[in-house]
């Protein structure tokens, strides 16, 4: 075919895909937008199938049957079992405007500028080769269409003659396609609605084109699928039906995890699934929809693999059998077709990961450094937004030339799968720190920077370095001999690990490290303060709002106008002021330029500026306009520590001040209890007082009569006389009792405690208290057993209790007719004696208080005079202290009262 | 002509003793043991003086002495009220509560003696020619 013709319609083809963009770029901004249904967004992420689809997949099915085929199962696992960490991914990007992978990993990672350098430089590295295989795709397609090697025939041929070779003018013409689609805008996060369009357009063409190359294989060629196999067979070619032997499966895996990482962590694919996505809910189609198409583009494989099998007899380039099947077969139309697909799956494939590429390479390494260095004044006015896209364009032919690069001394004598699945092993560093960094709080910057680096050290060691030995750019002994002859480097076979193929082998190396560093470091860091905001913003995604994000962290003073200018000088004057205005709007107010900004206008131009540059550098630019500085986070942090450590002092003062009132309730009560022992003690003196002046009263009284009575009548003299000692004695015996119950209560009584025989010390109180006893004509009846073991007591006081209690006894028992019982009881080691009377008794409401003192109750009727009020309670002190107890209870035996009382046997 | 005491007193040796003086001057003397009995007593036949101690059984004398005063029958009876209890508020209480005069004891019956003729308007002493009349 005329090389002129295949070009001419090569660009006819590009021109439409321009036009189709273009409109999707005017519907978007008439805001009918063209790329928001799911149909489109799941055509976009067919982006996946490129040229190694395309070629490559029916290369391999030619090779070793059905192996090619994990890597559609691991994205097709991803989509239908593991969709939420797409929702997750999508949900994250929309919240933080990310630009990009490069972006979301720093950004996660507390917003490292040096982060997202590193994986926009793996990224760029790793995809390079990727980039090449679809540059070596479209040469090699283009040159077995056109029937030419090298210079023949009229068109790009000529062009030798400047000394191009075709693959470098197909790069320079993708650039400057990339360049037109993916760099009209300066706000990247803003959606690039026309490309997307695009892209789905090429997903479908590039699908009917293979389809159309299918049918005719299957249906054209042969009878059918059936009568397909059956010649197939008969040709031998069975094996190919199945899994290939020797690692076959243990490569299955590998390839289905490796594509299953691909499917999330290649900058274009992340970049076309998550930062172009339009609406969350798309992703419910697409889940579906992606592995569908998925299915789709794989059914004819190995039907087109077997075909140019028989076709050529086993010779041939199998990764070109779409093309050169079609071409054996005369039907170059259909070839011209599948010409444009292949193209359509490599222009896709490049186009995004340029645009994904060159945003990281601005954003992440550019524009930080400029911003860091200094090398762009950001107080100078000026329009920056040139300046970004200049980086941008130039990233662009810089990432499509090191991919020629890669393709012109290091793809030659590899097949295209073979250099996908190097770039699918790059992008696989990626998984630990995006799916690590979105379930896992722990997750620290350190631990991601180590693990990216040595697992990206680790993948170039195993695989990028052997393919430039391969291509003779290092010594070839480097692989089979290991550096400096040290086999245990030995790239293919590193620590003397043979028996895996060498992805295996690379991919098992390079995660080791990569997820091992990630980890352990991780555990050993302790994140900084941003660190563990941002992780908690992501981690947490879904029940972080908005809103919460950032509003706190700035302070300090910056105008509205100084804002916008800022921003205006990255996205372009006049999208800075209408979003500024429509802000403003939207609170009800003017635009003030010279106002200060509050933080929800540093958030938005933060925003505006993170679309444009990446979250990190929008950040250090915010801050160098916000007077007064960024609160960086630390700061942020100490403040809240000294507030928290402020409310534990609080705290702390607050229990002080509790245990004061305590104590102050404590010294209250206890005043208290002062208070209440010092009127007990007035009380106390009241009735000792009242108790020593009714005996005085008498004795004064009946002096008095006797004086000034001369003739009294000497019956009544006698009788008054009487009054006055036995009130005497009454005086005498109070003093005496009051001392020693003082001298009881204040612990002060000299005590001889020894084993004192009871039998005497009952029988001299009855022989004291004869009188009073004859007096009253009382029957005192000693019930006592001969002999009493010995008790504990102090004799004296033995006796001082049974004076007190028969005294009582006497006193309160029948008149005539009183009879009081003494008896004695041992039991569990107590002594118990008793002392009944045949009284009144004591009512039981004045049983407890019988035996406090000065407790008085009109026991009886007859005039008497009373007691002291204090026999009772000496008694009871002195029981107490020998370790007895006394109590009052009725007589068994009729009316009247018991006092019992009981001492420790000796 | 013979004027009326009541002895309201719990303590048998001084009750003794104000009967006798009281006698000695010449009183028709009546005896009560506790403030209940007083007030029996008074209900019988109101006396021209009441002696009244204060701690007494189940009722004690400033209640007796707060009953009389209620009472606009015996608003001609005076009170002399004869406490153990010998502090300056016991005494203003007493007062208060409508007795007509306070003694503390132990006090003189000498004393008591010339109150209780104060009270009732006669002239002269209390000693036993008084009783003699």
């Amino acid at each position: 075919m005329q090389g002129g013709l295949v070009a001419l319609v090569s660009v006819a083809y590009l021109g439409m895909l321009f036009a189709i963009a273009s409109f999707g770029d005017r519907r978007a901004e008439q805001g009918r937008s063209l790329t928001n249904n799911p149909y489109i967004y799941a055509l976009s992420i067919a982006v996946f199938c490129t040229s190694w689809t395309f070629y490559g997949s029916v290369g391999l099915a030619a090779r070793s049957g059905l192996d090619f085929l994990p890597i559609y199962l691991g994205p097709t696992l991803v989509f239908v079992v593991w969709p939420v960490v797409w929702v997750k991914i999508i949900r994250i990007c929309k919240v933080n405007r990310i630009t990009s992978i490069a972006d979301f990993i720093s950004s996660r990672f507390g917003k490292s500028s040096r982060l997202g350098g590193l994986v926009a430089l793996i990224a760029v590295i790793g995809t390079t080769p990727y980039i090449s295989l679809q540059l070596k795709s479209v040469a090699t397609s283009f040159e077995i269409i056109t029937g030419t090697v090298g210079a023949d025939g009229w068109g790009l041929g000529a062009l030798g003659a400047f000394g191009l070779d075709t693959t470098f003018v197909i790069a320079l013409a993708l650039a400057v396609f990339s360049i037109l689609f993916g760099t009209r805008h300066i706000d990247a996060s803003e959606h690039h609605e026309g490309i997307v369009a695009a892209i789905a357009f090429e997903s479908i063409v590039k699908l009917f084109a293979f389809l159309a190359v299918g049918f005719f294989v299957t249906f054209g060629i042969y009878d059918g699928f059936s009568d397909l196999f059956h010649k197939a067979r008969d040709a031998g070619l069975q094996k190919l039906f199945t899994v290939s032997d020797g690692g076959g499966y243990a490569d299955w895996v590998t390839m289905i995890l490796l594509s299953m990482l691909a499917i999330i962590c290649l900058p274009r694919q992340f970049y076309i699934t998550a930062v172009e996505n339009a609406d969350e809910n798309h992703l419910r189609k697409a889940v579906w929809l992606f592995p569908l198409y998925l299915l789709a583009i794989n059914v004819f494989v190995l039907p087109i693999a077997l075909g140019g099998h028989m076709a050529f007899g086993g010779t041939g380039n199998a990764d070109m059998f779409v093309l050169t099947v079609p071409i054996h077969h005369g039907q170059e139309t259909l070839a011209l077709f599948a010409f444009i697909g292949g193209l359509s799956a490599a222009t896709s494939m490049v186009i995004v990961a340029a645009i994904a590429l060159s945003t990281m390479v601005c954003n992440n390494i550019v524009v930080p450094l400029l911003v860091n260095r200094r090398w762009v004044d950001l107080e100078r006015q000026g329009d920056l937004t040139g300046l970004l896209l200049t980086i941008r364009r130039t990233a662009i032919v810089g990432v499509l030339i090191l991919g020629y690069g890669y393709y012109r001394f290091a793809s030659g004598s590899y097949s295209l799968v073979t250099i996908g699945l190097v770039s699918f092993a790059a992008a696989a560093q990626f998984a630990p720190a995006i799916i690590g960094g979105i379930f896992w709080k722990g997750a620290s910057l350190k631990g991601a920077m180590t693990g990216l680096a040595l697992g990206a050290a680790m993948w170039a060691y195993t695989l990028l370095l052997p393919s430039f030995a391969q291509s003779g750019w290092l010594p070839i002994r480097f692989l089979d001999y290991g550096p400096f002859g040290i086999e245990f480097l030995r790239p293919y076979a590193l620590f003397g690990m043979e028996g895996f193929g060498t992805l295996s082998h690379a991919l098992f190396w390079s995660m080791l490290v990569n997820i091992g560093a990630f980890v352990i470091v991780s555990l050993l860091d302790r994140q900084s303060t941003i660190e563990r905001i941002q992780g908690a913003l992501f981690v947490d995604v879904f029940e972080h709002t908005e809103d919460l994000r950032d509003e706190r962290f700035w302070r300090g003073s910056a105008t509205v106008g100084a804002l916008r200018d800022l921003t205006g000088r990255f996205v372009g004057e006049d999208r800075a002021t209408t979003a500024f205005q429509s802000f403003a709007l939207a609170q009800g107010r003017e635009l003030a330029p010279d106002s200060a900004a509050d933080s929800r206008w540093l958030d938005l131009a933060e925003k505006m500026l993170s679309g444009a540059v990446g979250s990190a550098t929008a950040r250090v630019m915010i801050g160098s306009v916000v007077k007064g500085g960024i609160v960086r986070l630390d700061e942020m942090y100490k403040i809240l520590d000294e507030t928290s450590q402020a409310i534990r002092y609080s705290r702390m003062l607050e229990t002080k001040s509790r245990e004061l009132e305590d104590t102050t309730q404590q010294l209250q009560s206890a005043n208290e209890r002062l208070k209440e022992l010092d009127s007990l003690k007035d009380d106390f003196l009241n009735t000792i007082s009242h108790e020593l002046r009714t005996p005085l009263t008498s004795i004064r009284a009946f002096s008095e009569i006797l004086t000034d009575t001369p003739d009294i009548e000497s019956g009544q003299r006698t009788h008054f006389l009487d009054v006055i000692r036995t009130e005497s004695e009454r005086l005498t015996r109070l003093i005496d009792q009051v001392l020693d119950l003082a001298k009881l209560e204040a612990g002060q009584m000299e005590w001889s405690v020894e084993a004192v025989d009871p039998c005497p010390s009952v029988k001299g109180a009855v022989a004291a208290m004869d009188a009073l006893i004859r007096e009253r004509k009382v029957a005192v009846i000693l019930d006592v057993p001969k002999s009493l073991p010995k008790v504990r007591a102090d004799r004296d006081q033995l006796m001082q209790v049974m004076i007190n209690l028969l005294s009582n006894a006497v006193k309160f028992c029948r008149n005539p007719n009183g009879e009081v019982r003494i008896e004695a009881d041992v039991r569990d080691g107590f002594l118990s004696i008793s002392v009944t009377d045949n009284g009144d008794g004591i009512p039981p409401e004045h049983r407890d208080g019988v035996f406090e003192k000065f407790h008085q109750f009109n026991r009886g009727s007859d005039r008497m005079p009373r007691g002291t009020g204090l026999g009772l309670a000496i008694c009871r002190h002195i029981v107490t202290y020998l370790g007895g107890d006394i109590r009052v209870g009725d007589n068994p035996k009729g009316s009247g009262a018991r006092f019992t009382f009981t001492l420790p046997t000796a | 002509m013979a004027h009326s005491v009541l002895i309201v007193e719990d303590e048998p040796n001084i009750a003794l003793s104000l009967q006798f003086i009281m006698k000695r001057a010449g009183h028709v003397v009546r005896v009560a043991g506790d403030g209940d009995a007083a007030l029996q007593a008074m209900a019988a036949a109101a006396p021209d003086v009441v002696l009244l101690d204060i701690m007494l059984p189940k009722r004690d004398g400033l209640s007796v002495c707060e009953a009389i005063r209620a009472n606009a029958a015996w608003k001609g009876v005076k009170i002399l009220v004869l406490s153990a209890k010998s502090r300056e508020s016991d005494r203003e209480k007493a007062l208060g509560l409508g007795a007509d005069d306070y003694l503390t004891k132990p006090y003189s019956t000498r004393d008591v003696c010339d109150r209780v003729n104060r009270m009732l308007g006669l002239e002269g002493g209390c000693g036993p020619s008084a009783g003699a009349v």
